[in-house]
């Protein structure tokens, strides 16, 4: 039996097309996937995502603690701040990718995928050096608000000035009277928050929103309108693009690494010595010049050869092309190189493109 | 709901044909473009080709998923909706009409016979 978040009678009223997804029972589309996509790039639109997990720290060494778990440095942030980061294996591979969150010193707060919930809090409890991680998943729901129109909407039910909340930065307060983390974060592309909230709150809030940004055009958005949205900006999506096999640095995500932060971090190692011998494959952008739709697993040839796979493709609603990413030989890298994916039997040109696919003016 | 025109044969795969004169007019259901979401592209077979009752003929793409096309019943194909190649929307917004796929001279017009009519393949789709 799939899990359900406290968001489900209401994606059902709403008529959301509910599907299994990672062990929860989530809507993938309302209405229609571009239609959401859409409103999200241009006005704003509301995701369910309590599914995802929050392992915290608290007490006395919860930063030291968090901070040699993670890739990114949270000594270097101030309180409020957020960062996005890796949990790597030994060898430099992604167990997930996070976001940390800096309540405090004796406060540190993990959002991990869902699907790695499970699996990321028996890692911590087994490295964790002092503090304990604590399980709040069910503590906490989360609502992602995403949109050209979502600061304005989210400002206008809350008396918080949220003027100082930058980009990473989160601040805690009442939206439409519910108690909530504030977090100036989303993985679509688009300006926005995330909302956290107590489960029980969330409907509440989700209607207030609903209700509050309907001359916004406010819409609810599924999933599906969520993988378009960041595989347009070439965002990682964990169990596709990156996992346990492909280094950060393969992924493009050495930017997240902080190879010299005091007290070092898992993988940290293994990322110095593949920086030091040079990386062999790199997740690259690329744009299917011929006719057809590159998807997760489809090969990528050069001369005929399989060289790699493709580990997200789509027809980018924004971009209005077929667009994808995938690993290859860093000999075939650059920009503008060119290869094949395999569609079906046939051999398709694609070419290597600088990325985000979307230009944001 | 979905509609289910009367005048029309169906599969289990969620295509129909329409009889023009001697000729049958393929495409997917109502059903089908609702399931699938929003088509993004359409890959049909050429002019000339030959189709086997029951096997692939071309796929339909939306933003999430790939579905492949099963021929309704077997024969040559005498035409291919090119509007529905360059705009795949068609087949969201008229199935049954502006969407259609492709046309072919049926090889054995009394497999014809052995396609679902709209009552069974109504039927279907609530046991769904």
């Amino acid at each position: 039996m799939a899990r359900q978040t406290p968001l489900n009678a209401v994606h059902r009223e709403l008529g959301g097309r509910m599907v299994d997804f990672a062990g929860w029972d989530m809507p993938v589309q309302y209405s229609s996937i571009i239609g959401e996509h859409e409103t999200v790039r241009t006005a704003v639109g509301l995701f369910d995502v309590s599914h995802m997990g929050e392992i915290e720290f608290s007490g006395p060494g919860a930063l030291e603690t968090a901070n040699k778990l993670i890739t990114n440095d949270l000594s270097k942030c101030a309180d409020g701040q957020a960062l996005y980061a890796g949990l790597l294996n030994d060898a430099g591979g992604f167990v997930d990718d996070v976001v940390a969150y800096r309540f405090s010193p004796e406060r540190i707060l993990i959002v991990v995928n869902a699907s790695n919930k499970d699996k990321d809090f028996a890692w911590m409890r087994a490295r964790a050096e002092g503090v304990q991680p604590v399980d709040r998943s069910d503590d906490y729901a989360q609502i992602a608000v995403q949109g050209p129109k979502a600061v304005g909407l989210v400002q206008r039910l809350t008396p918080v000035d949220l003027t100082p909340v930058g980009t990473y930065r989160f601040t805690e307060g009442p939206v439409a009277g519910i108690a909530c983390i504030i977090s100036r974060t989303g993985y679509t592309g688009e300006d926005g928050f995330e909302l956290y909230c107590a489960p029980g709150d969330a409907a509440a809030l989700w209607r207030a929103l609903l209700k509050e940004g309907e001359a916004d055009g406010v819409k609810p958005c599924g999933l599906g309108a969520r993988d378009s949205l960041r595989v347009e900006m070439k965002y990682a999506l964990y169990g596709n693009d990156i996992d346990e096999t492909h280094t950060a640095l393969e992924a493009g995500l050495g930017w997240i690494c902080k190879l010299d932060k005091a007290g070092g971090f898992i993988g940290r190692d293994a990322l110095v010595k593949q920086k030091a011998e040079g990386v062999k494959r790199k997740l690259v952008g690329l744009e299917v010049t011929g006719s057809g739709i590159a998807r997760h697993g489809y090969p990528l040839l050069k001369d005929g050869q399989r060289v790699g796979e493709v580990t997200s493709g789509t027809q980018g609603p924004s971009v209005k092309k077929p667009i994808a990413f995938g690993y290859v030989p860093v000999e075939l890298a650059a920009e503008g190189a060119t290869l094949d994916v395999e569609i079906r039997g046939r051999a398709v040109p694609v070419v290597v493109v600088k990325t985000p696919f979307l230009k944001k003016k | 709901m979905s509609s289910i025109p009367e005048n029309l044969k169906y599969t289990q795969e969620h295509e129909w044909i329409r009889a023009e004169g001697n000729r049958l007019v393929v495409g997917i259901t109502d059903h089908a473009q609702q399931t699938l979401g929003d088509v993004v592209y359409v890959e049909l077979p050429k002019v000339g080709a030959t189709v086997e009752m029951g096997a692939p003929f071309g796929t339909v793409e939306s933003v999430k998923a790939v579905s492949e096309l099963f021929m309704p019943v077997s024969g040559k194909v005498v035409k291919v909706n090119e509007e529905v190649v360059e705009d795949p929307e068609l087949v969201n917004t008229d199935p049954y009409s502006d969407g259609w796929l492709i046309e072919i001279e049926p090889t054995d017009s009394k497999q014809v016979g052995e396609l679902l009519d709209a009552a069974k393949y109504g039927e279907l789709l609530k046991a769904e």
